[in-house]
């Protein structure tokens, strides 16, 4: 039996014998998590060290693992929805729009121009509110934590428009196959511009706090580097692998919900390391914003969902007066819509990475088997491979940099 | 000339019938089968081969379909994506309930380590020659495979909850 297929524990423990009757060295055994504040999530790393520096690691995970996957074969889909949201939390309306935009691609949905665009500044949003995150936290594990609740503030107004459109803010569970469940509202719209006026200059200031700082760039170059032909093995999407100098972005690759509409860049960096990831983060969020303006100028006339009876809930009124509405709103709560005998799968660029849907139906009211491509669950396999030879400090930041996030992580 | 279906399908006809079958468009995704015994080779291939350059393993998982014939139970999708000419392809591989196992291809793409130790955590598939085929979301002592049609959801409204009928006694706690 290989040593590979033993508990991280039994097999660190015969390495530090080895090591012991081989040249005397000490080394020992960290456990990283599972509830360590530098996770920022629950999964568990187990390091052996030599003093400060790691030898060898085993990453477990599934301390939240929900069996989403189980969940969603029983399920219709718009009950489905929720489940997405407790994927990546930090951007949930992404999963949300990703998760329909699958279901409406297996039912043969054509979109109105205008949904699409919604769709698209809602997205760009949570990937600004995921990289507010990711950046800020970067700054609070190198000691930098004014930024983090300077920045967080406007994490904060985000929330505020989510609220607005959806009346939720952390698990979204936004919008339905076909559309949003509403109109947007005045308030929404006013937020949308406070923040896209108020932002620019408090991330500028963020920005500047950080970039060229010597202590954050000291300790942020050169650390938890991964080259680009190693992590396109890995399986690395998103901001991640863009720092190691790879142009892949889903919204451009395979262009979604009109981003071809869009002038835009994708940021990449050049070495890979934490610093590459932070500055790319940070220039994404510039692109986002430029997306928005864009689509907010743009914005076509229309309604703001498809005309889709068979799945679509009708309004309230018309359910009381209308024959067809009422039919329709007892079929749609009841689980009877039609679904088609197909697969489907569906990507959208996350804020972490290229996060897939791969949904297989055989036309009863659930999905036959739903899979989610979780891109950290991906890339997170090659965390104890980079921060080997490295100092824990320097597996901390590695960590923060490569955004994490243990709802994805466990599905 | 850039990458089409047509050439796909017609390139890996050429070098591997009859081990490819069943080449079908599935919204805009060319999915095809491949017999257990040549899948390394066919993916060996389409990662190698100058014309073909599918440099990036999108995702791997399993399927279970107890109502198919007893050699076709189980099914391995892989989806593949060639960056260059960018086109995307999903592989199927059924395997059969009694053995229900197939080549690793870590070692072609090492992204697909977890990933294959995800589908075996879930539904039994043994992965030949992967490096550390072990459980990774379900804790190690579990005996069951969850995600098999065989393990129903408990019953949302049942009244006689007692921990035999959670699974919490004996190995599979």
């Amino acid at each position: 039996m290989s040593d590979l297929l033993l508990t991280p524990e039994v097999r660190f423990q015969k390495e530090i014998e080895n090591r012991r009757k081989k040249d005397g060295v000490e080394l020992s055994v960290l456990n990283l998590g599972p509830t360590h504040p530098a996770t920022h999530g629950i999964f568990q790393n187990i390091l052996l060290m030599d003093g400060e520096k790691v030898i060898d690691g085993e990453g477990t995970v599934g301390y939240i693992h929900r069996a989403f996957e189980k969940i969603a074969e029983n399920r219709p889909f718009y009950q489905i929805n929720v489940l997405t949201d407790r994927l990546n939390y930090c951007s949930s309306p992404i999963n949300n729009t990703g998760w329909w935009m699958t279901v409406e691609k297996a039912l043969g949905i054509e979109i109105p121009k205008r949904v699409q665009y919604l769709r698209v500044i809602i997205m760009e949003l949570a990937r600004i509110a995921d990289h507010i995150i990711c950046s800020s936290v970067m700054g609070v594990d190198t000691g930098a934590l004014t930024g983090f609740l300077y920045v967080m503030q406007y994490r904060e107004k985000i929330y505020e428009i989510y609220e607005e459109i959806c009346g939720a803010r952390l698990t979204t569970n936004m919008g339905r196959i076909g559309g949003f469940e509403r109109e947007w509202s005045e308030t929404a719209w006013k937020k949308i511009h406070e923040f896209l006026d108020e932002f620019p200059a408090v991330w500028k200031e963020f920005e500047d706090m950080l970039t060229r700082n010597r202590i954050f760039m000291d300790r942020t170059i050169g650390a938890g580097a991964i080259d680009a032909e190693k992590a396109m093995g890995y399986g690395f999407t998103g901001p991640n692998l863009r720092a190691a100098g790879v142009d892949y972005d889903v919204r451009v690759a395979i262009p979604y919900c009109s981003y071809e509409d869009f002038e835009f860049d994708i940021p990449v960096g050049q070495n890979g390391d934490c610093y590459d990831r932070f500055c790319v983060r940070n220039a994404e969020v510039w692109e986002s914003m430029k997306i928005i303006r864009q689509a907010i100028d743009k914005m076509p006339d229309g309604p703001y969902h498809a005309d889709v009876p068979e799945y679509y809930l009708p309004p309230k009124e018309e359910v009381y007066n209308n024959m067809e509405a009422l039919i329709y709103h007892f079929k749609i709560v009841m689980g009877e819509i039609p679904v088609p005998n197909t697969e489907v799968y569906h990507a959208v660029e996350g804020g972490n990475g290229e996060l897939g849907f791969y949904l297989i139906t055989n036309g009863s009211r659930v999905p036959y088997r739903l899979h989610f491509r979780r891109p950290c669950f991906i890339y997170y396999q090659a965390f104890t491979d980079i921060i080997k030879g490295r100092s824990l400090s320097d597996a901390i930041i590695t960590m923060s940099s490569m955004n994490v996030i243990a709802g994805e992580l466990d599905c | 000339m850039s990458l089409t279906n047509e050439i796909i399908q017609n390139t890996l006809s050429q070098v591997f019938t009859p081990k490819v079958e069943n080449f079908h468009l599935l919204h805009d995704i060319l999915t095809f089968e491949v017999k257990p015994d040549a899948l390394y080779e066919v993916i060996q291939f389409l990662k190698t081969d100058a014309s073909m350059n599918f440099n990036f393993l999108t995702d791997v998982c399993g399927v279970h379909y107890p109502d198919y014939e007893e050699e076709r139970q189980f099914c391995v999708v892989y989806h593949l994506h060639n960056w260059i000419d960018n086109i995307r392809i999903r592989i199927k591989s059924y395997l059969p309930a009694s053995d229900p196992s197939i080549d690793s291809i870590v070692s072609l793409y090492p992204g697909a380590n977890w990933q294959e130790r995800e589908t075996y955590d879930f539904f039994g598939i043994i992965f030949k020659n992967h490096p550390q085929l072990k459980r990774i979301l379900n804790m190690d002592e579990m005996e069951s495979f969850p995600l098999r049609k065989e393990y129903p959801l408990e019953d949302q409204g049942r009244t006689d909850k007692d921990d035999r009928f959670f699974g919490r006694t004996g190995p599979n706690c």
